[in-house]
Formats: structure tokens, C-alpha cells, sequence
């Protein structure tokens, strides 16, 4: 395994604003990278960087070997770029916006539509390639722009925001398809979002930034434990019935480190496991349990303890 | 290149303002040359014009204006038109990071457009005089001689490159505001400063510095120092221009005394000639289009594309 994009103290200033601050990133080849931050954050810089869209002030990026300051088409030729809110000719149709691109990538004319006809048959859009793209959704451009990057059929993809604005179904469309492409082709994909959830389902690792600096990176679960320091244990508790002064035994178990009120019952931050202690309290009390369910740190979690530290 | 060029050609043509913009043109020219032809035949009965071809497109005769002063009202319209969108429509549609983050090189993009505008410029004006050729010799009744062509392609020419000054403005506009609207009201309003406000702030500056026109002298130098000034302005450039090549009679650009010219014969100019005086203008008028086509194609180039 290499590294597809690598950079090293990578830093972009705007007169006294430091965008991107010594960042470290490193996406091995054909895995799901997730590049996770608030908005202004430096994500957006970070990619116009490893694209030779913009000049770092200074640290180096290496993508597919090349540095993109110096050497910008070599990067364009093997990496696939889809911005955020990314626009076509509204004018053309779907297939002549993909063609025009195909076009400026020097692909012949006889390969190029045949891999326009597959990709939209891919993506789902066999039946509309020939529709103004001014008549499509939301999601069908974004749909569009994921067969645009891929008509170059390059070795790495770079989205930025890919579920931006769409409904759950569509995003969730979206990145199957990113998933699927990047299984079925090796495919390198590095993806920078906010929609927490699918990404924790579909990264294989993940990278913080906020303010620019990168401030964890790793697999999710490692994420977890460097965060939480010791391991910790949540639970969820639904209990029916006479429940007055439950709440202060609960609270009063030994290993709860805190307690917070939820619609019919509790969520219960342990420092370990206090799951018979909670059922023979419920049993003792007479009371009928709901649910004792207990719940894993989410990469929300992680996210929002960097946000409130950062 | 060569494909943002196709592109952009194909996107010109099949465009609803070059429609527009074509109608506009080809019915003011037809209708100027018909005006003015209709004069001619009656003048031409008692004295028959050299470069009756000529006069057609420059006698106002018959109509408000004539055909060459119709071309130098709309041609800075029509590069504005073609010109004021080309980056920052890209813009606003969200297509300029992703076209440049294709294995192009930067400049190629511009680059394309602006040939690509100005081809489009080159054919318009090119099918428009043919039009007026064509129209010329049924209203005349013989075809123009050699000279007479001549003169006319170079008018063609000038007013090619008039008009790409304006698209090459049009362009740095488009550049430096990212709002279209924000774009071709710029270069519009520069429009209305370059062509109507400059030659008076001219005539005023031209006042200052010599306050006092009262010997023949003073006249003289009060006019040659406004027509300095507005020279500045390539509205101007390019009247003088279509009116030296239009026109062999004419001897130069300055104000002429009566004295100065008593005893003389009008002789028409040879081509020649005729293409001395006008020079400089030609010179300046191709130096204005570098130098705004390269201010853009700098700035451009240094530019970050968000998206």
C-alpha cells in the first residue's frame, strides 16, 4: 500500500488568517478517506491545494506522486475533482456537459461515448442523459457530477461536500454509489462532509480539521478511545411505572459518573459496567423495564468534543 | 485550447443574444445602405462620385447616421455582449473549478474564449459587409473597384479589432467582478464615459491649458490638444481611422484653415498613403487590445478558483 495523497505541514494563509495550518494528511490507496470539519474549517483550502487550484504558502502535498504546485495536469489527469455545489452548462444536456469534459481529457470521441452511455447507466441517469441538465434535481447533478469525475477514469476521487442539500435518501444514494465505485474499481476516495453518520458507516478512516489545524485522525474506533480517555460506558434506561426518587438511586449506583434526563428514562455515563446493578434496582422497585440498551460513542461525540475544545 | 475554442463558438452561435445581436446589425446596415443609396442615385445623376462604394458607407444623407458610424455605435456593444460573462458567468453557474480541474492548462481557457469571442466578431462583421457589398451593387448598379475593396476590408479589419478591445474589457470585467450584472454595467457605463463623456472632457481640458483662442494660432493649438485627449479614448481612434480610410480625400486628422488649402487640388490618396496617417491609431487601437487581454490573462492566472 501508498500513499495516494500525502502532504506535510501543509499551510495556506489570507493576509492574517491562517486557512490551513500544518497539516498532515495521508490517504492510503483504494481506502475511504473522510475529511471531517466545520464550515471554514480549511477543507475546501486544503483540496484547492491538492489540486494545484491554489498555492500553498508552505509545506509540500504529493498526489499520485506529483506535487500539484508544480506540476498540476499530471495530478488533473489521475484525480477526479467534484466541488461543492458543482455547476454545469444548463444549456447542454447531460450527456454534452459529460462530453465537453471527456473532450478536455483528450479522450477520443468513439471511447468517450461509450463510457458516457455506461456511466450514466450506472448513476442512474440512463434515461435522462439527453435532458437539459437546467430540468434536473438536485440529486440527479450530483448524481451527474459523480459520472463526470469518473469519465477520466481516474485513480483518485476528490469530493468535496457530496451530500451537500440533499434529502436523506439521495445522500444516502450518493455515497453507495461512492462506496460501491471505490470497492468494485480500487478506487481511492477522499471525501470531506458533515453528514457524520454515513461517514462513520463508510470511512474507513477519518481526519478532523478545525481551524484548519488537523486535530485527529484514524479509524473511528481509535478516534473514540484517544478522545475518552478510559472507556466508557453508556446506557439508555426505560422504565414504566412509579418512578420518583429512581433518579437518585440511579445516580447513587457506584461507577455513574453522570446522569441526564431523557423522555421516559435516563442516559447514564458509567465508568463501568452497571447493567445488573441497574436491573436488580428496577426489579427491587417493582417497576417494568423498557429498555436497558447500551449505547457506543458516535463519531458525532468525537466531533463535538473537538469542536468545544477547539 | 482548441476545445474550450469549439465549445464556446458552438455556445456563441447557438446563443439567443447573438440572434438578437445579428438582427440588429444586418437591419440598421441594410437600412443605412439603402438610405444612403437611395441619395447617391439622385446626386449621382448630375455628378457622378468617385468611390461611389465609399460614400455609401459613409454619407448620412439619407438616414439618421451612416452605416460606418452604425458599426462604430454597436460594435463596442456587441463585444461587451459576447464578452461580459465569459469567466464570471462560469462563475455564477459553479463550472470554472470544474472545467479547471480538468488536465487543462489555465490560460487555455481564456484564452479560447477570447478567440473564440473575437471569431465570432470576425464572422459577424465579415457577413455583414459582404451583405452591404452585395446590396451596394444592386442599389449602384456596377461593383466596386479594387481600391474600394480594399479600403473596405481594411474598415473591416479595424472594426474587428475595435470591437475586440471591447470584448477584451468585457473579459477583465468579467473578471474582476464575479457578479455578471456587475460586469456589463462596468463596461457599459465605461462605454458611455470612453464614448461620449471623454471627447468633452477634452474640449474642457483642452480650455484650461489654453484659455485664450482669440489669434488663429490659439485656435489651432486649443483643437490639436482636445483631439490629443480624446485620443485616450478608442471611440476615437477608431472615427478617425474609418474616416481617413473611407475617405481618400481626406488629407489628415487636425483642423485645416481655409488659407491652408487655398489653391490646392483634391486629389484622392492612394491606399498608401492613406494607411500612413492613420498610423498611430491603428497601432494604439492594437496595443489597447493586447494590453487589456493581458491584464486579464495575468490576473487570471493568478486567481484561486473556489468553487
Amino acid at each position: 500500500m501508498s500513499a495516494v495523497v500525502e502532504t506535510s505541514r501543509l499551510t495556506k494563509r489570507y493576509r492574517d488568517l491562517v486557512a490551513v495550518n500544518d497539516l498532515n494528511l495521508k490517504v492510503e490507496e483504494g481506502e475511504i478517506f473522510g475529511f471531517l470539519g466545520p464550515n471554514g474549517a480549511g477543507k475546501t483550502t486544503t483540496i484547492l491545494m491538492l489540486l494545484g487550484l491554489t498555492e500553498p504558502a508552505s509545506g509540500q502535498a504529493k498526489v499520485c506522486g506529483f506535487d500539484p504546485t508544480h506540476q498540476p495536469l499530471e495530478v488533473k489527469k489521475r484525480v477526479g475533482y467534484l466541488p461543492e455545489n458543482p455547476g454545469f452548462y444548463d444549456d447542454l444536456s447531460g450527456q454534452e456537459n459529460l462530453f465537453y469534459i471527456a473532450r478536455l481529457n483528450r479522450i477520443p470521441t468513439d471511447e468517450a461515448r461509450r463510457r458516457i452511455t455506461r456511466l450514466l447507466e450506472q448513476i442512474g441517469l440512463g434515461d435522462d442523459g439527453e435532458r437539459a441538465v437546467r430540468e434536473y434535481s438536485r440529486g440527479m447533478k450530483q448524481r451527474l457530477g459523480i459520472a463526470e469525475v469518473l469519465i477520466k477514469e481516474p485513480q483518485a476521487l476528490i469530493l468535496d461536500e457530496p451530500t451537500l442539500g440533499l434529502d436523506p435518501d439521495g445522500a444516502s444514494r450518493i455515497l453507495d454509489l461512492i462506496t460501491g465505485l471505490s470497492r468494485e474499481r480500487g478506487l481511492t476516495v477522499l471525501l470531506s462532509s458533515h453528514m457524520l453518520h454515513q461517514v462513520q458507516q463508510m470511512c474507513h478512516r477519518v481526519g478532523i480539521i478545525v481551524k484548519g489545524k488537523m486535530i485527529a485522525q484514524g479509524q473511528v474506533d481509535q478516534l473514540g478511545s484517544a478522545v475518552f480517555k478510559e472507556r466508557q460506558w453508556n446506557f439508555l434506561v426505560e422504565v414504566e411505572g412509579r418512578v420518583d426518587g429512581l433518579e437518585s438511586e440511579l445516580r447513587a449506583l457506584h461507577g455513574v459518573a453522570g446522569l441526564e434526563a431523557r423522555n421516559r428514562g435516563w442516559f447514564l455515563r458509567c465508568t463501568r459496567d452497571v447493567r445488573p446493578e441497574v436491573l436488580s434496582l428496577v426489579s427491587r422497585r417493582g417497576l417494568s423495564l423498557l429498555q436497558l440498551r447500551s449505547e457506543d460513542t458516535t463519531l458525532e461525540d468525537i466531533y463535538l468534543k473537538y469542536f468545544r475544545e477547539a | 485550447m482548441s476545445v474550450v475554442f469549439w465549445k464556446e463558438l458552438a455556445d456563441h452561435f447557438s446563443s439567443r443574444r447573438f440572434m438578437i445581436l445579428l438582427a440588429i446589425i444586418v437591419l440598421t446596415g441594410v437600412w443605412a445602405i439603402y438610405a444612403s443609396g437611395q441619395s447617391i442615385r439622385q446626386e449621382a445623376e448630375s455628378a457622378p462620385a468617385e468611390f461611389v462604394f465609399l460614400l455609401l458607407l459613409t454619407s448620412q444623407s439619407g438616414g439618421l447616421f451612416s452605416f460606418a458610424t452604425f458599426l462604430g455605435l454597436l460594435g463596442p456593444l456587441v463585444g461587451i455582449m459576447l464578452g461580459f460573462d465569459a469567466i464570471s458567468g462560469e462563475y455564477a453557474r459553479g463550472t470554472l473549478s470544474r472545467v479547471l480541474s480538468q488536465p487543462i492548462y489555465r490560460d487555455s481557457l481564456i484564452n479560447g474564449k477570447f478567440i473564440a469571442g473575437l471569431t465570432t466578431v470576425a464572422i459577424l462583421w465579415a457577413s455583414v459587409l459582404l451583405l452591404v457589398i452585395g446590396l451596394g451593387i444592386v442599389l449602384v448598379g456596377f461593383p466596386p473597384n479594387a481600391e474600394e475593396l480594399w479600403r473596405m476590408l481594411i474598415f473591416t479589419v479595424v472594426g474587428i479589432l475595435y470591437v475586440g478591445f471591447w470584448l477584451a474589457l468585457a473579459l477583465l470585467f468579467s473578471l474582476l467582478f464575479q457578479r455578471t450584472v456587475t460586469a456589463a454595467l462596468g463596461s457599459l457605463a465605461l462605454w458611455l464615459f470612453l464614448t461620449i463623456f471623454a471627447p468633452l472632457i477634452a474640449q474642457l481640458a483642452a480650455a484650461l491649458i489654453v484659455p485664450d483662442p482669440s489669434t488663429p494660432e490659439g485656435v489651432v493649438r486649443q483643437v490639436d490638444i482636445a483631439n490629443m485627449f480624446s485620443r485616450i479614448s478608442p471611440s476615437t481612434l477608431y472615427a478617425e481611422t474609418v474616416q481617413i480610410v473611407l475617405n481618400p480625400l481626406a488629407r489628415g486628422l487636425g483642423m485645416v484653415l481655409a488659407e491652408q488649402t487655398q489653391g490646392f487640388q483634391l486629389t484622392p490618396l492612394a491606399l498608401s498613403q492613406s494607411l500612413l496617417l492613420i498610423l498611430p491609431q491603428l497601432t494604439t487601437l492594437i496595443a489597447l487590445v493586447a494590453v487589456c487581454f493581458c491584464i486579464s490573462y495575468i490576473k487570471f492566472m493568478r486567481t484561486e478558483i473556489r468553487a
